[in-house]
C-alpha cells in the first residue's frame, strides 16, 4: 500500500527536526514539506509564485479592508502573522477549546503530525483528545465515522491525500450515505477529514496527488480546498462545524510558503461560495488551492502582453457542492472561461465545471472553454515540471481563449 | 495478564453464575412480582475460552424472562418467514438477507445487554432491528420500501436502524471499525456501556477487522467483537477462506470466547460475561457458532455449496427454537400448550403487521431529494433523470 522510501524520508526528516532542533538555524528546522517554492524563477522580469503573490493579505490594513472578514466580524480584532500550517493549527485549537466533544487524531498527530499542523495541541488539550492512530486509513475513517455517528466532532487526519484511498470505501459508502440510508435517524455531520494534497516539487507518485474529483462525484459529502492561511482557518472551522461530513484538502506547498496576517479570533468563511479574488472583464479564470498562484502569474503576463485586457480570477474554494452561480455570472459577462487544476485532466473537476457552464452560458460563450490540468499520467517525480499546469501553460490557455 | 484485578473481583462476586447487573435487576423484579426463577445448565462444549476463563455453566433467570426468549425467537422466525414470502411475491425487491436459523444470536444478545449499549452489524439485520425496538410493521414496511418503514423506506433490507442500533451496513466488514469508534465515544463520555460490533465469518478476513482489533486493544475500548460464524461466507465454506477458523482466537492479544450460537441461553450467558469484561477491561472477541437455513441472500438457493442433508440435519438437531423449547418443557417452565399459544400469537402479530405494511404507500417522490445534506445547507438544486427534471431546494434564495 505504501512505498517505503517516502516514509523513510518522513522518519528521517522528523527525527532530524527533533534531535537537531536546537543546534540548527531556524530555516533548516523543518519537517518533510513545503519549503518556499524556490523552484519558481522570475519569468521575463515578473516575480513568480506564492511568495510574491498580491492576493495574500500581509498587512493589518489589508485585513481591515477584507469584506468577508468584515462580515465575519473579525476584521477589526487582533491578528497575527501565520503561515497556513499555523492557521490550521489555530483553527483546530479554536475547535478543541469551544467543543468538548472534539477529538483530533491520525497518524503521528499527537506529536504534531509530519507537517507540524497539530503541534502543541496534545500538550494543551490532553492525550485523550489528540492521539496517534495506527497506520490504518480505512480504520481511521471508519472509526471517525462511528464516533461522529455518536454526535462527536471527529477531526481525522489522513497523513497524505494520496493515502486516502484505503479509506475511500468508508467515506463513499459509509460517511456520505449514513444520513440518507437511515432516513435521517443517524448522521456523521461531525466528521471532518483533513489531508495534505497536491504537488510540492519533489513528492513523487504518492505524496503529490490531488484526489478531490473522486470525492466530488459523491453526494452527501463536502470537499474544500483552501488557498491561504486566512482562508484555511475560516474554511476549516466552517468545515468542522458544518453538519455534513467534509473532506478538507490542504495544498501542502502552502503550509510554509503562504503567510498572511490572520485574525486570532474564531471565525468561519462560507462553504460552497466561490470568491472573485481579482475582478476583470474579458475572461474568467477559475482555480483553487495552490493553482490560484500560477493563475495569478499567468494573468499578470497576459495583462502585460495584451494591453487593455483584464482577467477575472475566481477561487472556487469548495469543490462540492460548488458555487456554479458565481462562475456562470462571471462567464455571462466575460464570455470566456479557463479552468485549471493540478489533478489530471481526464474526468477532472474542470470537466464538470466546463460542462455545467456550457449548459448555462452556451449563447454567451465566445470561445471553447479551456482546461489547464495535470497530464494524464501518474504524478511524476522527475518530470513534475512538465506535469504541472504552471503559469506558462495557463498563460497559453488564457491567450488561446482570448484570441479564438 | 489479560484480566485485571477488578475483573477478577467481579468474577468472585459470581456474576458469571447469572448475577450480573441485568440479572440482579431481573431477580429484584422477580421477588417483587413473586415470580419463580429457573436454573439452566450448560454442557461441557458450550463455551471455549482463549486467554480467558469461560463463563459459568449455569444460569438463573425468572421464568417470565425465560419464556420471553422463546417468544422473541418465534417472532423473529415468523418475521423472516413473512419477509421470505413477501420477497417471493415480489413485494420486496433488491437484496434481502434472512437470519432464519440464527435467531438465538440477536435474542440472546439483547437479553444480556441494556438499551444504552450499542449494536452495529452488517446486512443480516432484521432480527437485531426487531430486538432493538423496531416494530414488525416498521421492518416489513422498510423491506417493501414503504414510507413508514424504519428508515422511511429509503434504506431497505440492509439499512435498518433503531435507538442505539447503528445499522444495517452494506459493505462486508466496514461496520467493525465503526463499532470501535462508537465504543470510543462511550468510553469518552464515561458511560458504563459497551458496543457489540458484529460481523460474519466471511468478513472476519477483512483487513479492517484487524485494524479495529488493534485500535480497540490499544485504547482498551469497551467493544465486543462478535463473529457470527454461520460456516459459509456467501457460498464459500469458512475453511476455504480462513487460515484459522477458530475465530475467537483471531484477536491474538484480545481474549475470546466461542459459544454455541444455536443456544439462546449460551449466547445470553457469553454476552453478559463479555459485556462485564469489556466495560471493565477492554475488547473481547465472541464467536457464535451458528447456521443459516436459507441461502446467503434471496438470490442464493443455498444448496449449491452444501447438501440438503446438511441443512436438514442442522434443522433437526440444532434448531435454536426447537432446542430451547425442549429445555423449557424439561424444566417445567412452560407446557406444550403455553408454547403453542405463543407460536399462534406470534403468527397472528406478524400476519397483521404484514397486512398493515402492505397497505402503507411508498414514500412521496419528493423524499428522493431529502437527507442528502442537512436542510438549509443543500446544494442549490439537484439534477433529475432527464434534463427538464431539476429539483430546486426552495430554502436557498
Amino acid at each position: 500500500m505504501r512505498l517505503q522510501l517516502p516514509r523513510t524520508m518522513l522518519l528521517v526528516s522528523r527525527s532530524y527536526s527533533y534531535t537537531a532542533r536546537l543546534a540548527l538555524p531556524r530555516q533548516q528546522r523543518r519537517c518533510y514539506s513545503a519549503s518556499v517554492d524556490s523552484s519558481v524563477e522570475p519569468i521575463r522580469g515578473l516575480d513568480m509564485g506564492v511568495a510574491h503573490s498580491k492576493l495574500l493579505l500581509r498587512t493589518v490594513a489589508s485585513l481591515r479592508g477584507n469584506a468577508e472578514l468584515q462580515a465575519a466580524g473579525v476584521s477589526e480584532g487582533d491578528s497575527k502573522k501565520m503561515n497556513m500550517c499555523q492557521a490550521i493549527n489555530d483553527a483546530m485549537r479554536h475547535t478543541l477549546a469551544t467543543d468538548d466533544t472534539a477529538v483530533v487524531f491520525g497518524e503521528d498527530v499527537a506529536f504534531g503530525g509530519v507537517f507540524r499542523c497539530s503541534v502543541g495541541l496534545a500538550e494543551e488539550f490532553g492525550n485523550e483528545r489528540i492521539f496517534n492512530t495506527p497506520l490504518t486509513e480505512q480504520g481511521i475513517a471508519g472509526f471517525a465515522i462511528g464516533m461522529a455517528a455518536m454526535g462527536h466532532t471527529a477531526v481525522a487526519e489522513i497523513q497524505f491525500a494520496d493515502y486516502v484511498f484505503p479509506a475511500f470505501d468508508q467515506i463513499v459508502n459509509e460517511a456520505a450515505k449514513y444520513r440518507y440510508r437511515s432516513g435521517n435517524e443517524f448522521n456523521v455531520g461531525g466528521l471532518t477529514i483533513r489531508a495534505p494534497c497536491a504537488a510540492v516539487g519533489h513528492g513523487g507518485h504518492y505524496h503529490s496527488q490531488s484526489p478531490e474529483a473522486f470525492f466530488a462525484h459523491v453526494p452527501g459529502i463536502k470537499v474544500v480546498v483552501p488557498r491561504s492561511p486566512i482562508q484555511a482557518k475560516g474554511l476549516l472551522l466552517a468545515a468542522i462545524r458544518d453538519p455534513n461530513p467534509t473532506l478538507f484538502f490542504e495544498p501542502k506547498i502552502l503550509y510554509r510558503s503562504a503567510a498572511e496576517q490572520v485574525p486570532t479570533d474564531d471565525y468561519v468563511l462560507p462553504l460552497s461560495k466561490a470568491e472573485i479574488v481579482r475582478p476583470g472583464k474579458d475572461v474568467t479564470v477559475v482555480g483553487y488551492g495552490a493553482q490560484i498562484y500560477a493563475l495569478e502569474n499567468a494573468i499578470q503576463m497576459i495583462e502585460r502582453d495584451m494591453p487593455g485586457v483584464t482577467c477575472e480570477l475566481i477561487d472556487l474554494r469548495t469543490i462540492l457542492p460548488y458555487d456554479a452561480d458565481t462562475v456562470a455570472e462571471s462567464v455571462a459577462r466575460t464570455g470566456r472561461l479557463v479552468v485549471a487544476h493540478e489533478a489530471p485532466r481526464t474526468q477532472g473537476f474542470a470537466a464538470e465545471l466546463a460542462a455545467e457552464i456550457q449548459e448555462r452560458c452556451f449563447l454567451r460563450l465566445e470561445s471553447p472553454i479551456e482546461r489547464v490540468c495535470g497530464l494524464f499520467v501518474p504524478h511524476p517525480l522527475v518530470f513534475e515540471r512538465f506535469y504541472m499546469p504552471c503559469a506558462v501553460r495557463s498563460y497559453e490557455a488564457i491567450r488561446r481563449s482570448l484570441t479564438y | 495478564m489479560l484480566r485485571s484485578a477488578a475483573f477478577s473481583a467481579l468474577r468472585q462476586t459470581k456474576f458469571v453464575s447469572g448475577k450480573g447487573p441485568m440479572f440482579q435487576a431481573a431477580r429484584a423484579m422477580a421477588s417483587a412480582a413473586g415470580e419463580e426463577t429457573v436454573t439452566f445448565d450448560f454442557c461441557d462444549k458450550t463455551f471455549e475460552g482463549y486467554n480467558i476463563e469461560i463463563p459459568s455453566r449455569t444460569v438463573t433467570m425468572t421464568q417470565a424472562e425465560a419464556i420471553g426468549l422463546y417468544r422473541d425467537m418465534q417472532m423473529v422466525r415468523r418475521l423472516e418467514m413473512a419477509a421470505d414470502s413477501s420477497y417471493k411475491h415480489k413485494l420486496i425487491r433488491g437484496f434481502c438477507h434472512l437470519c432464519t436459523g440464527q435467531e438465538a444470536v440477536p435474542i440472546g444478545i439483547e437479553s444480556a445487554i441494556t438499551k444504552e449499549d450499542a449494536v452495529i452489524t452488517a446486512y443480516r439485520c432484521h432480527g437485531f432491528t426487531y430486538m432493538r425496538g423496531a416494530s414488525p410493521v416498521g421492518i416489513l414496511a422498510e423491506l417493501m420500501g414503504r414510507k413508514d418503514g424504519v428508515s422511511k423506506g429509503k434504506g431497505g433490507s440492509m439499512h435498518m436502524y433503531a435507538p442505539n442500533f447503528y445499522g444495517g451496513n452494506g459493505i462486508v466488514g466496514a461496520q467493525v471499525p465503526l463499532g470501535a469508534g462508537i465504543a470510543f465515544a462511550q468510553k469518552y463520555k464515561g458511560e458504563k456501556t459497551c458496543t457489540l460490533a458484529l460481523y460474519g465469518d466471511g468478513a472476519a478476513n477483512q483487513g479492517q477487522v484487524f485494524e479495529s482489533y488493534n485500535m480497540a486493544k490499544l485504547w482498551d475500548l469497551p467493544v465486543i467483537f462478535t463473529c457470527e460464524n454461520n460456516k459459509y461466507g456467501m457460498g464459500t465454506a469458512a475453511g476455504r477462506a480462513a487460515a484459522n477458523t477458530d475465530y475467537y482466537t483471531r484477536g491474538q492479544y484480545i481474549p475470546g470466547i466461542r459459544v454455541n450460537g444455536m443456544d439462546v441461553l449460551a449466547v445470553r450467558q457469553a454476552v453478559a460475561y463479555a459485556r462485564a469484561y469489556a466495560i471493565e477491561n477492554g475488547p473481547i472477541v465472541v464467536e457464535m457458532k451458528t447456521y443459516r437455513y436459507g441461502g446467503h441472500s434471496m438470490s442464493d438457493p443455498g444448496t449449491t455449496y452444501r447438501t440438503r442433508e446438511e441443512i436438514q440435519h442442522m434443522r433437526s438437531t440444532s434448531d435454536p427454537i426447537t432446542g430451547y423449547k425442549h429445555r423449557l418443557l424439561e424444566t417445567g417452565v412452560a407446557t406444550e400448550e403455553d408454547l403453542k399459544a405463543i407460536d399462534k400469537q406470534a403468527k397472528k402479530v406478524i400476519d397483521e403487521a404484514l397486512a398493515l405494511a402492505k397497505a402503507i404507500p411508498e414514500p412521496n417522490a419528493s423524499e428522493l431529494w431529502d437527507h442528502i445534506y442537512v436542510k438549509g445547507s443543500e446544494v442549490p438544486y439537484l439534477r433529475g433523470r432527464v434534463p427538464e427534471e431539476v429539483h430546486y431546494y426552495s430554502n436557498i434564495a
